[in-house]
């Protein structure tokens, strides 16, 4: 009984880094490209056991429902971008742009990523998840730096600089955590156990914690895409392969929002410390609004798409920061939403650019005309992120709208200032790029329509009707986040 | 009165301050690369101190790890890699050394007052390791922003590394897992930085980071 209640999580962690350390060693591309789709499928079933099964928590790992959400999620985008990636990545091949030497451990990469990236979500040890989440930035680093050029190159080592920056503050703010704790808990393992930290938390030094959530914030933030610290996003979604940019705009993000998440909720656990809600309310306006002036000025096809991840995040951590169970419901909601429409977004993109060899906004027009199915799936993935009804952004905007004029009317004027301006812009370059008369190649596509148009049907199916055990799943998760 | 082991912890953790400040003014690459092991044998004879004085064995481990791997090895590593680029020549600051030592001093009493304020309840020694900790992480970081070129860059992020691990191992009794992922990390770090380095030759013949820049994206 007890092995078994322990398999599914082990399988979310085993079966990523195992089929890496299969992959490392698998020259054929095809092979290892179907081997990666196959792994991505069996740990996403593995994640949907964790509904059924869950676990005991231990020192080390523990699944509660928080983190389920964000596996569940985490494991289906990884599963589908390994879809898209396998025909994106042929598609390199044949044309040159890639040689197999470089793509020799690109699956076994790919691997290591969800492997990081689950362990940063399922890790009950406050050190562990510190760990993960190193992981999967250097692993995407590598990434990034793929292709090689003087733009690759630079984008990965601004993204490795600036990632590194994030992750070392992260670190001194875990130490700080660890050094609350201790007076409370004692030394050793337990006081940087997360469950055993947050039954206690309310005894810790308030200063200190707060200290502690000033590093972790700016740390984690980094990596989330924050508004003074996103310098190297735009870039590393522009410069790398782009089923990397939708898994570093799908999940990577959400990892690092988890990590800040976790923390806020021990903050707020504990009486005497700073409210963390109005420091991610600020950053997420900040992001948004800046993000949204960003976007008119764009040329890059994917560094616009890539402006347009700030922005959202930059709503999420406001919906968070407002706290609340509406805010938080809409909070999540919104980056489920994100995290589909966004990776359909890039996935698109991404056959467009190899069919038009070129990323420049100026140098794709209509769409819709040379290449309907890519072009229709952009103008209703673009529709869905600029928040237009009756796709499921527009919901979660709307609930992050009135929870913010239900609770602080004059922050709502910021916030929708912000939504219309991102709106506009995104529209403004979607009527260029999808409509008038088509330019660059005609030359039909080998594409991979199903990955791309199941996330569209999803955000669409929960902008019209969210089932209920949906529903109460996330208002309870809500309720849990404060 | 404070006893001996206090003295010395506080002398060798104010030692490692010292020589981040140090770092700050190489203006050569050798130097730099001296400075910054000289760097590392102080942070692992104050580690060495700690695991004594906490009598907390496995931290010798760390200190092992500071003393063989950054105090030697990547000084080294380095030393030849700047030897066969060929760019032992004047660093490019950014910023003058005058401004930037200012900006240093100013980080360390920020940090003073920020981690002295919050640590009232915890041991003297903890807490100006901490203090201590937070300045050296600062001025590493100082010293990323002040240079364009790759190889300071390292070794401004391999400084603020070394900040980390005097305070994590300040922070008494803090789980092993922690120090290991620490040194893991720098590992990782380093063969990706190193990995880097040897692209960025192949490409342009010069680790100048401000060279990459004209390659942004949309400037094209």
């Amino acid at each position: 009984m007890s092995a078994f209640a322990i398999d599914p999580l082990a399988g979310v962690l085993l079966i990523p880094i195992a089929t890496a350390g299969l992959l490392a060693l698998i020259s054929d591309y095809r092979l290892s490209a179907r081997l990666n789709v196959a792994a991505s499928l069996a740990t996403l079933l593995a994640a949907l056991l964790l509904f059924v099964e869950r676990p005991a928590v231990g020192p080390y790992l523990f699944v509660d429902d928080l983190n389920i959400v964000f596996v569940v999620l985490s494991t289906f985008v990884g599963f589908t971008t390994s879809l898209f990636s396998a025909s994106y990545i042929a598609h390199e091949l044949d044309t040159g742009k890639l040689t197999p030497a470089y793509l020799r451990f690109y699956h076994a990469i790919y691997q290591v990523m969800m492997f990081g990236m689950n362990l940063a979500l399922v890790s009950n040890n406050l050190g562990v998840m510190w760990v993960a989440i190193e992981l999967a930035t250097l692993s995407t680093v590598v990434m990034v730096g793929i292709y090689r050029t003087h733009e690759a190159l630079e984008a990965a080592w601004k993204y490795f600089i600036l990632g590194s920056v994030g992750i070392g503050l992260a670190l001194f703010g875990t130490i700080l955590v660890y050094m609350a704790a201790r007076p409370v808990i004692g030394e050793g393992l337990d006081a940087i156990i997360w469950t055993t930290v947050i039954q206690r938390v309310a005894n810790f030094d308030p200063a200190l914690l707060n200290v502690a959530f000033v590093f972790l914030l700016l740390g984690y933030g980094t990596k989330v895409g924050l508004a003074p610290l996103h310098a190297w996003l735009p870039d590393a979604h522009a410069e790398g392969p782009t089923p990397i940019s939708a898994v570093l705009s799908g999940l990577l993000l959400n990892v690092a929002l988890y990590a800040v998440l976790r923390f806020k909720m021990l903050i707020a656990a504990s009486p005497g410390t700073i409210p963390p809600g109005p420091l991610l309310v600020t950053m997420g306006l900040t992001s948004l609004i800046f993000a949204g002036f960003m976007l008119y000025r764009r040329r890059d096809i994917k560094r616009l798409f890539a402006y347009s991840s700030i922005e959202h995040m930059g709503i999420i951590a406001f919906a968070f920061g407002m706290g609340g169970p509406l805010a938080n419901f809409a909070g999540l909601l919104h980056m489920t939403m994100h995290s589909l429409t966004k990776s359909a977004i890039f996935f698109s993109v991404g056959h467009i650019t190899q069919v038009k060899g070129t990323q420049k906004i100026a140098d794709i027009r209509g769409l819709t005309a040379s290449h309907p199915l890519l072009g229709w799936g952009l103008v209703v993935g673009v529709i869905a992120i600029a928040g237009l009804p009756p796709l499921g952004i527009f919901m979660s905007e709307f609930l992050v709208v009135t929870s913010t004029i239900a609770h602080q009317p004059l922050l709502a004027i910021p916030l929708v200032l912000g939504l219309l301006v991102a709106f506009g812009a995104l529209i403004l370059k979607l009527g260029g790029l999808a409509f008038g008369e088509p330019q660059g190649s005609l030359a039909p596509v080998q594409a991979s329509y199903v990955p791309m148009f199941a996330h569209l049907a999803l955000v669409l199916t929960a902008g019209v009707y969210l089932p209920l055990p949906l529903v109460t799943w996330f208002q309870h998760v809500a309720s849990l986040l404060g | 009165m404070h006893s001996f082991g206090f003295d010395l912890a506080h002398l060798l953790a104010g030692g490692l301050v010292l020589v981040s400040f140090m770092l700050l003014y190489q203006s050569r690459l050798y130097a730099l690369l001296n400075v910054f092991a000289l760097h590392a044998i102080i942070l692992a004879l104050s580690v060495a101190w700690q695991a004594y004085v906490q009598s907390a064995p496995h931290l010798f481990v760390t200190a092992a790890i500071a003393l063989v791997f950054k105090a030697l090895v990547i000084p080294v590593a380095l030393h030849r890699m700047v030897r066969r680029l060929g760019i032992h020549r004047q660093i490019e600051t950014v910023v003058g050394i005058g401004p930037a030592m200012l900006a240093g001093i100013g980080l360390v009493a920020l940090s003073m007052v920020v981690m002295l304020r919050v640590t009232p309840g915890a041991d003297a020694l903890a807490r100006e390791d901490l203090a201590f900790a937070l300045s050296v992480l600062l001025l590493g970081l100082l010293l990323m922003v002040t240079r364009r070129n790759a190889v300071s860059q390292v070794v401004g992020f391999m400084s603020m590394e070394n900040g980390l691990v005097l305070a994590a191992t300040g922070a008494r009794g803090m789980p092993l897992v922690v120090e290991i992922s620490v040194a893991f990390s720098i590992l990782i770090a380093f063969i990706v930085i190193g990995i880097f380095l040897f692209r960025i030759r192949e490409r342009f013949d010069s680790v100048d980071v401000s060279a990459l820049d004209q390659f942004r994206g949309e400037r094209r």
